[in-house]
């Protein structure tokens, strides 16, 4: 039984598929708990529907889909990051709004233009399977560049992420901060929406930190035990897709959830 | 004595450069006006903060002090009005709530290195001056918010301020820590040269160390320094702190009333 799954994980796209997974859940970890202790939640959740009118866009304008994805999600994050700051409505409204907007937006838009027909399952929950080489570089891309990011400036995001008015008194630059982790936060929804979809990557960002609250210490340790949580969950869900032939995604957040669950209603 | 006139009306340049102590200003505020929806919160109010001096500024619940003192740490903008740092100007803020996130664990130890780097002798010496080195590896969100003031004061005091601004330093804390904690402070301001501006409801503690008070409720109602009966630690000694804070003393004879609203009723302006 371990045979026929040893097997198939030196296929290329297993191999493939459990790396991007891995390398997103590392990743996953440091910047889910920023967004966790920010309450930044809702946030991440407007910028993965508000990425599918990336892809409407990509497909009306000829460009990559990719790419279009990536710019999409970078200006929809500054666009947010502005509003907040003129707070005329409360930002939970605010975003409330907007990401249903832009999600219906981006389904009228595709099907005015009558080419495709996109594959809702496929947006929510990706195909972690079909994964090829190109989708695997983009995703090595930018974990490599958010855990560099995140490397160096760890101390000073976490000052702002405590108490922000403290952090600009002792001569942190606020604003800049704030605007790196959310467009580290956007690049890192763009890269994953075509392979692991929507709600695998927020479900990624949000229930491994949730899980590891009650294991930690430190935010360190948080953001660490996050990212050990969310690869166990990659392996296990699709471990379990395998043997149970449900699909890849969803399985995953089936196990995170599980975890989750397992770590807050035991006494650990 | 008082003065029962607005400060000087000159322009900010020429008030940060007073004749008698041109390098001593630490923090220069001049004609700040500030409206929240319509309604004027502060009105042309100029203040300055020297080396070593404590200023206690006190008025009713919504008076604007906190605005007026996170217009002068920049942290907010003023409709008009100016604002002066002394270049390079080291500031260390207590502001007067903390949010603690419960997701975040953060030991208090943790939370002050956030600040500044300094050496693990410096963190001892300032949490035994506070009586808080017991609480260093405890977490944030587990210690009260009497304790959650000594961590916040000595975060600013990490960073050896030149300016230490306080907003309602001693909220919560217990009545024994209170008279610890301003003569703490003023300790501080005296040995380092630390110029405080501070928001206080306890006239009866800061007014033996306060240089000067100043009375805010949208404008500036009157300024001066403390009544010096106060002065004599016997004082304090003789009645405890319930007596002397039934007997705390600022006279404070307004030459004008408020209506409810904060409006002047009767102005008689020299």
């Amino acid at each position: 039984m371990n045979n026929t799954f040893l097997q198939l994980l030196m296929s290329d796209f297993v191999l493939y598929a459990l790396v991007a997974g891995l390398s997103l859940a590392l990743i996953a970890g440091p910047l889910g708990s920023f967004i966790v202790w920010r309450r930044m939640s809702y946030f991440g959740d407007t910028l993965a529907h508000s990425s599918l009118l990336g892809v409407a866009l990509g497909i009306v304008g000829d460009i990559n889909p990719q790419l279009s994805i990536i710019i999409s999600c970078l200006v929809f994050a500054a666009i947010l990051t502005m509003l907040d700051r003129k707070p005329s409505i409360s930002t939970d409204t605010l975003l409330g709004i907007l990401a249903h907007s832009t999600l219906a937006l981006g389904i009228v838009l595709l099907a005015l233009t009558d080419s495709v027909r996109i594959n809702l399952e496929a947006y929510l929950f990706g195909s972690l399977l079909t994964i090829n080489q190109l989708d695997l570089v983009w995703i090595l891309a930018v974990v490599a560049l958010a855990s560099t990011v995140l490397y160096f400036y760890w101390n000073k995001l976490l000052s702002v992420t405590v108490h922000a008015e403290l952090a600009k008194i002792e001569g942190v630059n606020v604003e800049r901060l704030n605007l790196m982790l959310v467009m580290l936060i956007a690049l890192t929804i763009a890269v994953s929406m075509k392979v692991v979809g929507v709600l695998l990557i927020i479900s990624l960002l949000i229930i491994p930190p949730a899980a590891a609250r009650r294991l930690a210490q430190t935010p360190e340790q948080m953001a660490f035990k996050a990212s050990l949580i969310g690869a166990a969950s990659i392996v296990l869900g699709l471990f379990a897709a395998f043997y149970l032939d449900t699909p890849a995604g969803p399985s995953i957040v089936v196990v995170a959830t599980a975890i989750f669950l397992g770590l807050n209603f035991s006494r650990v | 004595m008082l003065v029962r006139k607005h400060f000087l009306s000159t322009p900010l340049m020429e008030f940060m450069q007073s004749p008698d102590s041109p390098a001593k200003v630490l923090l220069a505020v001049s004609g700040i006006s500030k409206n929240f929806a319509g309604r004027k919160v502060l009105d042309n109010i100029t203040l300055r903060v020297d080396e070593g001096k404590i200023i206690t500024l006190i008025g009713p619940n919504g008076a604007g002090k906190t605005t007026l003192v996170r217009i002068a740490l920049r942290l907010a903008a003023a409709d008009s009005g100016a604002v002066q740092h002394r270049s390079g100007l080291r500031i260390g803020y207590m502001p007067q709530k903390m949010h603690v996130e419960p997701t975040l664990p953060v030991t208090v130890v943790r939370f002050l290195q956030l600040a500044e780097n300094f050496s693990a002798t410096q963190l001892d010496a300032t949490l035994s001056q506070l009586n808080i080195l017991q609480l260093k590896n405890h977490q944030l969100s587990a210690i009260s918010g009497g304790e959650m003031q000594r961590v916040l004061l000595a975060r600013a005091l990490l960073r050896q301020p030149e300016l230490l601004i306080l907003d309602e330093p001693a909220q919560g804390v217990d009545l024994a820590g209170q008279a610890e904690l301003y003569q703490l402070i003023s300790k501080i301001s005296k040995r380092d040269n630390c110029g405080v501006l501070m928001i206080s409801h306890d006239l009866h503690l800061v007014m033996s160390a306060t240089d000067e008070v100043v009375c805010l409720n949208h404008h500036v109602c009157c300024h001066g320094k403390p009544e010096q009966v106060s002065n004599d630690p016997a004082y304090l000694d003789l009645f405890g702190p319930n007596t002397a804070r039934a007997l705390a003393v600022y006279t404070h004879d307004h030459n004008h009333e408020h209506d409810l609203t904060g409006n002047i009723k009767t102005a008689h302006h020299e």
